[in-house]
């Protein structure tokens, strides 16, 4: 069995499975921010498949890709605690507001 | 020699990140699930981006994995500390068998500043007043 072979069929699958269950938590996820991990976990993973599939293949430009995605990954959870925090700080505002006119 | 390094490296990081999956659905906490997410997951992929850097052996491609894999442990942190000090404003419920919540009724309720305790009903009180005058 060849380092490629053993990637294949072992490997890969793995990965695979792994993705499946991060999928259940991304579906039932009881809260937004765990829909928010699992999509940032989602995306950490398809970075390791990228990189065993530039091995299988042969093909070392994969990895550009993988880089972008890394930065995607750290950006969108970035951007979502940003606006998570300030959706709720909107709503205590105008629960202060309505308390002092009262 | 380089294929049986391979082999090992990748296998190390499939289980890891395996297992970090299986934690991320059975752990019963949002807050658990996070510390599972950046540290195992962080570690699987730093290996089998190291296996891939073994096999090519090309100082480009080299150069490149390095780049990644210190990208992936600045961020992870940083990306989980906001999410979890974003869940925490949102209200969201620890464990019930959690033994203590060290930051309860340390926060200010409406400017999000972290204070140590004692002076911060005075605080808001203050910044009432003074919005009214």
């Amino acid at each position: 069995m060849t380092v490629e072979e053993y990637l294949y069929y072992i490997i890969l699958p793995i990965l695979a499975i792994s993705v499946l269950l991060v999928f259940c938590r991304f579906v039932i996820g009881p809260k937004i921010a765990d829909r928010v991990v699992a999509l940032d976990l989602l995306i950490t993973i398809g970075i390791t498949i990228i990189s065993i599939y530039s091995i299988v293949y042969d093909q070392s430009t994969f990895l550009d890709i993988a880089m972008i995605l890394g930065l995607i990954a750290f950006l969108s959870t970035v951007a979502f605690s940003y606006y998570l925090e300030k959706r709720n700080k909107s709503k205590l505002d105008e629960e202060k507001r309505k308390h002092n006119n009262d | 020699m380089t294929d049986a390094l391979i082999i090992i490296l990748s296998s190390l990081g499939a289980i890891f990140i395996l297992l970090a999956a299986v934690g991320f659905l059975r752990m019963p906490d949002t807050y658990l699930r996070i510390s599972v997410t950046t540290k195992a997951v962080t570690l699987g992929v730093g290996l089998i981006l190291a296996s891939a850097a073994i096999y090519f052996d090309d100082l480009s491609v080299t150069s490149r994995v390095l780049a990644i894999i210190l990208f992936i442990i600045l961020t992870a942190p940083v990306g989980a500390h906001l999410i979890g000090r974003a869940s925490y404003f949102l209200g969201v419920k620890m464990w019930d068998k959690s033994v203590m919540d060290e930051l309860e009724g340390k926060y200010k309720k409406f400017s999000h500043k972290l204070n140590s305790g004692d002076d911060l009903k005075d605080d808001e009180e203050k910044v009432e007043q003074q919005e009214k005058n």
